[in-house]
């Protein structure tokens, strides 16, 4: 029995570290501001030449009544553009609730959706966030896909958004 | 009053009134042109001022409005209102794709001596057989159409109200007008009667003229066939305006002016 277990749980431990991922932090900054909404923000992966999305994650207000939030959704505006005018929302595994100043982290796995669909390649990871009676800022952090070796990039915000971070492990 | 001072008046008057035709501009200005959302409204000014996009002069007449949903129907206008500047109304975008909202004037003016005296009338095309006496002599007739148009898109764009409707001047979107950003090109076609409207000026306004010295307009003109492109230096509201001037009036005799102008939206990268 003893064994069984243990036979397990190191091919669960193989498994794990076959499974190649994309961990995202995000920092959402802490703003001294007489009005303070939690920012909306989309995240997306684009191809080096911009033809290919692939969404993310959308934080925006899904629990405002009647998918009011939905109305702020263009002030992301790149992301509007690019992909959000073709989707309904609220949307399965897509969007979620605007979050709190912190640092957020997100993990995903490259043999699911969405980032099973990326072909090998150069991509962009995009960041965009909107405050409601506040600005707006985008960022944009490179990588090529798969990942070969542990790989970290990250670029770092000046306003809306702080440092965004990203860890692809083979 | 000598004859030579009263034709030099009236000549005088009469290029004063073709000088404040050209210096006026008219204009549809939407709340926003790009929306999300389930419940999307719009609230559109209209009016007829010199600087864009202020209103310091008259109201736009709404007499001539209509609004095309995405489905190519009708919608009907909600709040209507004229004000001493400027006519406002709002247009309910209860289905998703783009809205065509458009003020369409058709108008006819006449010049004629009548016992040796000159008579100016102005009305509809119908009214003209009657208007002008039958011993009315040096009869100059002008047939004037005039477009003033604006879209906006709620969720996703389409095109449905981008067809033109193949009478007088129009412009056929080729960039979709509600997909336009500081930095890049857009392009556009001008058509008269629905075939190709070439080598006609268009000019291109910025909004804003209050806060700056110069217009900063910008003048291009449509190739064999009517296309014109701009590449928008900014984001903003502009307007965009051409007219033509030729004798294919349906009215026998007349001459034709036919203007379009459409106010479109340009957002930052």
């Amino acid at each position: 029995m003893r064994l069984l277990i243990s036979a397990a749980l190191s091919t669960l431990a193989a498994g794990s570290s076959l499974a190649a991922e994309a961990t995202i932090s995000v920092d959402i900054p802490q703003l001294n501001v007489a009005e303070y909404h939690k920012p909306y923000v989309a995240m997306w992966v684009e191809s080096a030449d911009g033809s290919k999305i692939t969404n993310l994650a959308v934080w925006y207000d899904v629990k405002h009544k009647d998918n009011e939030g939905t109305k702020w959704l263009k002030d992301m505006r790149q992301w509007w553009r690019r992909t959000g005018r073709e989707l309904t929302m609220p949307a399965d595994g897509l969007s979620s609730p605007t979050r709190a100043p912190g640092t957020h982290q997100l993990t995903f796995d490259a043999a699911a959706k969405p980032l099973n669909g990326l072909t090998p390649g150069s991509y962009q990871l995009v960041i965009e966030a909107a405050r409601e009676v506040g600005g707006r800022e985008l960022l944009r952090v490179p990588f090529e896909w798969p990942p070969k070796a542990l790989a970290t990039a990250q670029a770092k915000g000046e306003s809306e958004l702080g440092t965004v971070a990203l860890k692809l492990t083979p | 009053m000598t004859k030579h001072l009263r034709l030099a008046l009236i000549a005088a008057s009469v290029s004063l009134l073709a000088v404040s035709a050209q210096a006026h501009r008219a204009w549809l200005l939407p709340s926003a042109t790009v929306l999300s959302g389930a419940d999307a409204w719009v609230t559109v000014d209209a009016a007829i001022s010199n600087d864009l996009f202020y209103f310091e002069h008259h109201p736009l007449q709404l007499d001539n409005l209509s609004i095309m949903g995405p489905d190519g129907k009708a919608v009907t206008p909600e709040n209507t209102a004229k004000g001493r500047f400027r006519s406002t109304f709002d247009v309910k975008l209860a289905e998703p794709g783009t809205y065509k909202v458009m003020v369409v004037n058709h108008g006819v003016f006449a010049n004629y001596k009548l016992d040796g005296q000159n008579k100016r009338w102005r009305g509809k095309a119908d009214q003209l057989a009657t208007a002008i006496p039958a011993n009315a002599t040096d009869v100059k007739i002008s047939e004037t159409q005039g477009r003033v148009e604006s879209f906006v898109t709620s969720g996703k764009p389409s095109t449905e109200t981008l067809k033109p409707t193949g009478t007088d001047l129009e412009m056929v979107p080729v960039t979709h007008p509600n997909n336009l950003v500081a930095g890049e090109k857009a392009t556009f076609r001008l058509m008269l009667d629905g075939q190709p409207a070439s080598g006609v000026a268009v000019e291109v306004v910025p909004g804003g003229i209050r806060y700056r010295d110069k217009l900063n307009d910008s003048k291009v003109t449509t190739d064999e066939s009517g296309t014109f492109s701009v590449t928008w230096p900014g984001p903003g509201y502009y307007w965009m305006s051409a007219s033509v001037r030729d004798d294919k009036s349906k009215i026998k005799n007349a001459q034709r002016r036919s203007s379009y102008a459409v106010t479109v939206e340009v957002l930052p990268q």
